[in-house]
């Protein structure tokens, strides 16, 4: 070994593995490559020892991820050293660092070709692998007979053939127009005679893809695949090197059983009882052993076996045989027998009378779902949906929900469409569908696309009776403290059409209803004001007798929005404003909508189109499949384009008795965009815009909406002038080797512009950069940080730990332990408000680069403002408002010295980018400031904010400000931010020293760092405090 | 096709082998390693070996501080593969003896020639240790 081993080659992988970091790697290699490189470049001196040196370690390199952009000609012309060593090296570095189409190849193919004909078979098999792993066109073109006649030549021995018989599998593969396999049957059928297990092997692979391409043409092997398997199953005649584990060659009784589920059936009697006996004795036979090696291999051919009984469709005692062998399966401790399991019982779905026996094992695939492993959590999931039908959809939907309350980020979207899909399919009343698609709205609204609310609009409008039990389940989920949008959409759309109908319930009269609805009003963007506004004016038209204090506060509604900046909300509140004038005549313009004309489940027809696309093997493209052909095996040849039945629509069969096929499909939504056209001008309840563009067109599942609204919020934060306030002691990175690393970048200033807008890096360094991207609603917040590694080597020992205040509940999800160079992980954060305080929320970071210990603690952009929700108030809204909190505690009022001078226009945006609506015009004086948020925490859940200050203009460092809300902490908590936002405070006490952010910390820093209070106050106790105040 | 690729990666995500059968650019593999790489080693031992990503499935095993990683088309037999892996490190075993990390380290072309008897263009050429050992053990004789 010492002999042929490569000094120079094993100091280079040595050196390589002492570097400490990423850099010293990266050295390395490029003073290795620029060695190789002037050494190539005075080619005369190698030796082809030294060559064959150089180019394993181009392979080394090239494996270690860095580009090699030269010396493959040095690699490729090794292929035709005389010597088998250097002739060797540059056959498999070629075939490593080169791709088929790379023009050096064309130079090689003839000394390929000649060691492929030649007499020496150690190079031929050399000559045979490379080929047969990049080989392209042109050695198709030139080399395919010679590999035919090596193949099937009775001289050339077993080692020689089977790369002969993998080498043509390739060609075949590439270039099926060059490689002529007519009249081949003859010659497979005598390849499978074949007695070396290694020729037979790799012959069977070639088979496969023979057989796959044109099955009609191979019956005559057929008889010998069963031969094969008789034989390896009876152990005849297989030497010892072939059993693994006692078990006659594995992977050939695997590709042998593969090759027959090509063959539709097999009509031969003799030749069927032989398989089915073979077939039996494998489901029969094969036991649980304790060595995990035999055991694998063993269960490797029993789920081949099984896969081959259902494509054969046996008899039916046979069938449930397997089930029950599948529900065992599913039980047992073993992961990968469970995972198999569950993922054959999703294959056995196709045969359809199997579907029953199935359903009993129904209890252990909903308990796979909560399995810790995701990857049987997907087969559950795919096979509880697989076997969804009429009968058991009641159960499998409603566990879908319980789970959905816990699933993990990653299965949530799945999970959701999956139960949206099932409740539609196979809803055994409507009012379970409604109800189920409010739950899930309710549960996970970022997953619930339009398309899905939009479908249970058209439900309730076609189906009377539905109506008011809509209605009233609307009304009720209106009542919950934190409500998605989507669900304040599809509510108040719902209780506009059809609140009437509830009109002598308890909390249902229109008044009330309008209320609760309109109490959703501040937090709702712009895609939800037109439903509300349509909502309002039919909630209008339907009180009986009229109420004028309702009319009135409606119309207040409708003629601020006559000025609003967006086409469609100003159209509808002008148009409503003037319609509700008419009075009676309103009765005939706003009627109730139409029905809407039937169509095909957008959702459905989407999930299709979406399976078709993805390559994961799921049930509902099986079961298309399934109705093209009965094949199992999914070759790429199978016809995916045709396009499956509708499936069978339960809620249509309720009140919609038929299915409208694709071309009733595209004549009724013209006539539904004709009506439409109308309904634009003349009727006052039109869909919107992108509700008629998402209604008719091919439907996207979108992902949360929530991007949009946080667009608009990155809008009006993009303003300079972030508070200029110096930071305590918040960012304490500590390090072994403190000294060796600057962060980038100013970290306080990171944090302020982040606290501003919802997207930005929070830390970077040279080797990790963290980004962060938030989204909030109401009094939860979604941040999701983002780790990316900036070097060529991992990162490890990452620990990531949030350090919470009190009134915040942080939940970080699992941080891996270590960052793959060039990687980025993203860790998911949930954050819920649960009362007002400025406290921040730290997240203390470390991570190992080489021996450099580091670690930082950065506070997160979790702050008081993402809690805010800018809202309009009118003056009518305002003054009653302001006048009923009269005084401290919930109203207080402080004057501010030391201000940090700013034009009014200025100090407005300023507010405006913490998220306090500017409300101008309410106070008569220009030089006062009037604004109004909505704060959101579980403890005081949505509270109007409201927010005057008065400026001086002879003295614009002073100013007066008064906060009323009705929260005593909320008020004291909201005046001490805005305090903050205001003045300019004066560099931090750093001490003595160069100010650099880079201190060693003084204490673990246990508790959150100091806020940025502006008084060092007991921030921790406000109550107290404001005692003290007042 | 079968297998797509065979990775040895130790513990820390270091690559130790690989070997691809079917093109990719080289940031295409960065990028494919670092993602299977995070996705495979996180998981723990009661959890099956079986990972499916993209739209197709890695076959894993672990031996020691070295896992080896094998992609492989969605339909193919999943516990095949996971002994094929077997297979190989007891080949490597028998060659090595004892084979460690540091083997395949400084052995990069040994463990290719292994790899390149057994499978070829993503299928399985040859399961008999003897045959798949007898290049090798032919060249060291000569040289």
């Amino acid at each position: 070994m010492a002999m042929h081993g490569m000094r120079g080659l094993s100091v280079f992988i040595s050196d390589i593995r002492n570097c400490s970091n990423k850099e010293q790697e990266r050295l390395r290699v490029d003073k290795e490559l620029g060695n190789i490189r002037t050494r190539f470049k005075n080619e005369k001196g190698l030796t082809p020892y030294e060559k064959k040196k150089y180019v394993w370690k181009m392979l080394y390199v090239h494996m270690l991820g860095y580009d090699v952009d030269f010396g493959h000609m040095e690699a490729v012309s090794l292929i035709s050293a005389p010597k088998y060593p250097e002739k060797q090296v540059g056959y498999i570095v070629t075939s490593c660092l080169l791709n088929e189409n790379h023009d050096f190849l064309r130079l090689a193919i003839n000394t390929v070709r000649n060691d492929i004909i030649g007499r020496n078979e150690t190079f031929q098999c050399l000559a045979l692998t490379m080929v047969g792993n990049i080989g392209g066109r042109e050695f198709a073109e030139s080399l395919a007979p010679d590999v035919q006649k090596l193949l099937l030549s009775s001289s050339c021995r077993p080692l020689v053939r089977k790369k002969a018989a993998l080498c043509l599998l390739r060609l075949y593969r590439k270039n099926p127009d060059v490689v002529n396999v007519d009249g081949w049957a003859d010659r497979m059928a005598q390849l499978l005679d074949e007695r070396d297990l290694g020729v037979l092997t790799s012959s069977m692979s070639l088979f496969v893809a023979l057989v796959s391409n044109n099955h009609e043409a191979y019956w005559t092997c057929l008889p010998k695949c069963v031969k094969i398997l008789e034989r390896l199953a009876r152990n005849q005649d297989v030497p010892q090197e072939y059993t693994y584990y006692g078990i006659p060659s594995p992977w050939l009784q695997v590709k042998t059983m593969r090759a027959l589920q090509y063959f539709p059936t097999i009509e031969d009697p003799n030749t069927r009882r032989v398989l089915f006996e073979v077939l039996q004795r494998i489901l029969m036979g094969t036991d649980v052993v304790k060595n995990v090696n035999k055991n694998n291999a063993s269960h490797a051919v029993l789920f081949e076996a099984l896969a081959l009984v259902m494509h054969l469709d046996a008899e039916k005692e046979m069938m449930s045989q397997c089930v029950a062998l599948l529900g065992k399966f599913i039980a047992v401790r073993e992961p990968n027998i469970r995972y198999l399991g569950l993922e054959n019982m999703t294959r056995m779905l196709m045969v359809t009378d199997v579907q029953d026996i199935i359903k009993r094992y129904q209890a252990q695939i909903i308990a796979s779902l909560k399995d810790p492993d995701i990857s049987i959590r997907r087969r559950a999931l795919d096979l509880l949906y697989g076997m969804c039908d009429v009968s058991n959809a009641k159960d499998i939907v409603e566990e879908l929900l319980q789970y959905l309350s816990t699933a993990d980020f990653a299965m949530r979207e799945e999970l959701s469409l999956k139960a949206a899909i099932l409740a539609e399919k196979f809803a055994p009343d409507l009012s379970w569908y409604v109800n189920v698609i409010l739950q899930l709205i309710d549960k996970a609204g970022d997953f619930i696309s339009d398309d899905i609310w939009f479908r249970v609009v058209q439900f309730v409008t076609n189906n009377e009776d539905l109506q008011p039990y809509a209605a009233a389940k609307a009304r009720e989920y209106l009542d919950k403290p934190a409500v998605h949008e989507t669900m304040v959409k599809v509510s108040a759309y719902i209780l506009g059409e059809f609140g009437h109908l509830l009109a002598r319930r308890p909390g249902c009269s229109p008044k009330e209803i309008f209320n609760v609805i309109h109490e959703k009003h501040p937090t709702v963007s712009t895609s939800t004001i037109p439903i509300l506004l349509s909502a309002y004016a039919k909630i209008l038209m339907h009180t009986h007798p009229p109420d004028p204090e309702l009319r009135n506060q409606i119309w207040a509604i409708f003629n601020k929005y006559e000025s609003c900046i967006d086409v469609e909300i100003q159209q509808r509140a002008a148009e409503y404003f003037a319609m509700s004038r008419k009075g009676d005549a309103l009765m005939d313009i706003l009627a109730e909508m139409p029905k809407f004309p039937e169509r095909q489940s957008a959702l459905i027809k989407k999930a299709e189109d979406a399976e078709i696309d993805a390559a994961e093997q799921s049930a509902i493209k099986l079961r298309a499949q399934q109705q093209m052909s009965n094949a199992l095996v999914v070759t790429n040849q199978s016809p995916a384009n045709e396009t499956p039945p509708p499936p069978v629509n339960q809620l249509g069969l309720v009140k919609m008795p038929s299915i409208s096929s694709n071309l009733d499909h595209s004549s009724a939504d013209q006539t539904l965009s004709v009506a439409n056209g109308t309904l634009t001008t003349v009727d006052p309840q039109p869909p919107s815009a992108d509700l008629l563009a998402d209604i008719l067109g091919p439907l996207a599942i979108e992902g949360p909406p929530g991007a949009a609204v946080q667009s608009e919020h990155n809008v009006v934060s993009e303003m300079e002038g972030v508070p200029n306030v110096a930071d305590g002691a918040a960012i304490v990175p500590v390090g072994e080797e403190t000294n060796s690393l600057q962060p980038i970048g100013n970290i306080a200033e990171r944090f302020h512009a982040l606290c501003l807008k919802d997207s930005g890096v929070l830390y970077e360094d040279p080797y990790i950069q963290i980004g962060i991207k938030a989204e909030w609603r109401a009094h939860h917040g979604r941040l999701v940080l983002f780790l990316g590694n900036k070097n060529t080597s991992p990162l490890v020992s990452v620990q990531a730990l949030i350090l919470p205040p009190a009134h915040l509940k942080v939940e970080l999800s699992l941080v891996p332990e270590t960052i793959p160079p060039r990687a980025q992980v993203q860790c998911p954060l949930e954050v819920v408000n649960l009362r007002p305080s400025r406290d921040v929320a730290v997240l203390d970071f470390s991570y190992k680069f080489g021996t450099n210990m580091v670690n930082v603690k950065l506070r997160l952009p979790a702050v008081l403002n993402k809690f805010l929700q800018p809202i309009p108030v009118s003056a009518e809204e305002f003054f009653p408002q302001w006048r009923s909190l009269s005084g401290p505690p919930l109203k207080l009022q402080e004057v501010v010295r030391g201000v940090r001078p700013l034009p009014l226009l200025e100090m407005a945006n300023q507010l405006n980018c913490c998220r306090l609506m500017i409300c101008p015009g309410l106070d008569p004086n220009p030089n006062n400031l009037v604004a109004s948020t909505t704060f959101y925490s579980e403890s005081t859940r949505a509270m109007l904010c409201l927010v005057r200050i008065e400026t001086d203009p002879a003295d614009r460092t002073q100013l007066r400000v008064t906060i009323a809300s009705g929260d005593p902490t909320l008020t004291f908590e909201l005046k001490e931010f805005i305090k903050e936002q205001l003045i300019d405070i004066p560099v931090a006490p750093h001490g003595p020293g160069p100010a650099t952010p880079l201190t060693p910390a003084p204490t673990p820093a246990a508790a959150p760092p100091a806020s940025l209070a502006v008084q060092p106050t007991a921030a921790n106790d406000p109550g107290a405090l404001l005692a003290g105040l007042l | 096709m079968g297998i797509r690729f065979v990775l040895m990666v130790n513990k820390q995500g270091q690559t130790r082998l690989a070997q691809y059968y079917e093109w990719l650019t080289l940031e295409e593999r960065r990028a494919l390693e670092g993602e299977i790489v995070r996705k495979c080693l996180a998981r723990t031992e009661q959890q099956c070996s079986f990972v499916e990503h993209r739209n197709y499935k890695i076959v894993y095993r672990r031996y020691a501080s070295l896992f080896f990683l094998v992609g492989v088309d969605n339909d193919e037999n999943e516990l095949a593969i996971l002994e094929f892996i077997h297979l190989l490190v007891e080949t490597m075993d028998r060659h090595f003896g004892n084979v460690c990390e540091l083997d395949i380290m400084f052995h990069l072309e040994k463990a290719h020639f292994m790899l390149e008897e057994m499978v070829m263009n993503g299928c399985i050429v040859e399961t008999s240790k003897a045959n798949i050992l007898a290049p090798i053990q032919l060249m060291d004789k000569t040289s």
